[in-house]
């Protein structure tokens, strides 16, 4: 068993002249307090990557810098799936008895520590060096492959992925982190610049500074828990061009697993949150994880189910699309959030129950995944 | 698996694969190894060029200056009818599951495969 204890998390969009050190500090800091720990009581760390700053030891890096000497630390490397990787392995390394408590760290100056070019340059890097990248894909281009493909079998429309702009942007409006709140409509999605079609500007999530952070610990701290229910992993390829079939993707593949080590139904859960890289990428996983059937995850938007009133809230931060996403940090707000609803500490956003989520992450070009169930328990 | 691959990917216009001498699994990825069953008994095979459109994406927003100097561009994946996917170039106005031929062309200081409709397939359209 093991419990989600502390979490911090930092606005995101510019941080001028902080270092990915600074932003991993600050967000651990908070998260370690919010525990009610203190720096020595972390017996582990895992860490993600820095695009800006890499290094082959970024775990110790950290934990010098910080000031902390665990028993346990090394780095984790699985892209966007990071963040729940991390979480996984924190679970099972306290479940173990390996650790008692573990500070899960993400954080980059990811926008202003390097160019809007260098960034995306770097990321399409994800792709294969001698059969893909001499092509010149981008990022936004792997996905839009992949959303073309998904549109054609599936008939959804690109109005139909904006609406998750649009339902990400509302959310974040309400939340004084976020790097983009001024509303948006399907209109203004429709008409942002074309980034790699069916992608437009306003379907991919922006370049940001920030930092986040976790304690994974073995026992409760604090009056409310949140523990880990159970939780699954699935790695089917690593460039688009190896690709399973739709119907053959890693998100079913470690939703069934998760499903299956935690004994959680879909039908049982009260919060949802999915990576969202992309407008497509989020309607995919929500169809992959049986949150909506398959071409209706819009049609649920539409409807309000994953609204902050809805049956099934979702980022109710913004998410990567508008809270923003500073690389490993970035899907870990989305736990940072879960959290703090789960607690009831969201503020104006709290939503009415969110006494079971379903998370999920997803790494490179939907190749690894990461599916988990979080229980609130009193 | 020592000798140079003499593909695109080195500046020849060919389109190679590898093809399981003992499962018949055809891989586009070069290895030394056939990746479904782990056996040694591969046979490199030259592509016919021909194929079908499995995905599109045209890139509006690119990252380096070499490749800015070519937007907009299309990039494919499409399914060879040797059984394999690959990404490539195409036209532009390319739809999922048209039948498409592939040349060569310069791109970023390389050589590309690039997909174009099929001739034979436009004139049975037309017919």
């Amino acid at each position: 068993m093991s419990y989600i204890t502390g979490v911090g998390l930092t606005s995101y969009g510019k941080h001028e002249g902080l270092t990915s050190l600074d932003l991993m500090s600050m967000a651990a800091e908070l998260a370690i307090a919010d525990a009610g720990l203190a720096r020595a009581d972390i017996d582990g760390i895992l860490c993600g990557y820095s695009t800006v700053s890499p290094h082959i030891m970024l775990a110790t890096v950290f934990a010098e810098h910080f000031g902390i000497r665990p028993a346990y630390a090394h780095a984790v490397q699985v892209g966007g799936a990071t963040g729940l990787a991390m979480t996984m392995l924190a679970h099972h390394l306290a479940e173990a008895g390996v650790v008692k408590h573990v500070l899960v760290v993400g954080g980059e100056n990811r926008l202003t520590g390097q160019s809007r070019d260098a960034s995306i340059q770097a990321l399409a890097q994800v792709g294969h060096p001698d059969y893909e990248v001499p092509l010149g894909p981008t990022i936004p281009a792997y996905y839009g492959l992949v959303a073309s493909r998904y549109m054609h079998e599936y008939g959804v429309t690109q109005e139909d992925l904006a609406e998750f702009a649009v339902l990400m942007r509302a959310h974040a409006a309400t939340h004084p982190g976020a790097q983009f709140r001024e509303p948006i409509t399907v209109t203004d999605v429709m008409a942002s610049k074309p980034v790699a079609l069916p992608l437009k500007l306003l379907d991919c999530c922006p370049v940001s500074d920030g930092g986040a952070a976790f304690v994974v610990s073995r026992d409760r701290t604090g009056g409310t828990g949140v523990r880990v229910r159970g939780c699954a992993q699935a790695h089917t390829h690593q460039h688009v061009t190896a690709a399973p079939r739709l119907s053959e993707l890693g998100a079913e593949i470690a939703i069934s697993k998760a499903k299956a080590a935690s004994g959680v139904a879909i039908s049982d859960v009260r919060y949802a949150a999915v990576y969202d890289s992309f407008t497509i990428t989020l309607v995919m996983l929500l169809e992959d994880l049986g949150l909506a059937s398959r071409g209706e995850a819009a049609a649920r938007v539409r409807c309000g189910y994953f609204g902050r009133d809805g049956e099934v809230p979702l980022n109710t931060h913004g998410g990567l699309l508008s809270y923003g996403h500073c690389g490993v940090g970035g899907a870990m707000a989305h736990l940072v959030e879960t959290h703090l609803q789960m607690t009831e500490r969201a503020g104006k956003r709290q939503v009415r129950d969110a006494s079971i989520a379903l998370l999920h992450g997803d790494g490179g070009v939907l190749s690894s995944h990461v599916s988990m169930f979080l229980e609130r328990v009193r | 698996m020592s000798n140079a691959r003499a593909d695109w990917t080195t500046g020849h216009e060919a389109i190679l694969y590898q093809s399981c001498g003992t499962c018949a699994n055809v891989q586009y990825f070069r290895r030394g190894f056939c990746a479904a069953c782990g056996g040694s008994d591969l046979v490199e095979k030259r592509a016919s060029g021909e194929g079908r459109v499995y995905a599109t994406s045209l890139v509006c927003r690119a990252a380096t200056p070499e490749t800015r100097a070519h937007v907009p561009y299309n990039i494919l994946l499409v399914d060879t009818s040797e059984g394999f996917r690959m990404m490539a170039h195409g036209d532009n106005n390319l739809a999922i599951g048209e039948k498409v031929t592939a040349r060569f062309t310069q791109f970023a200081g390389g050589l590309v495969p690039y997909f174009e409709r099929a001739k034979n397939f436009e004139r049975a359209k037309r017919d």
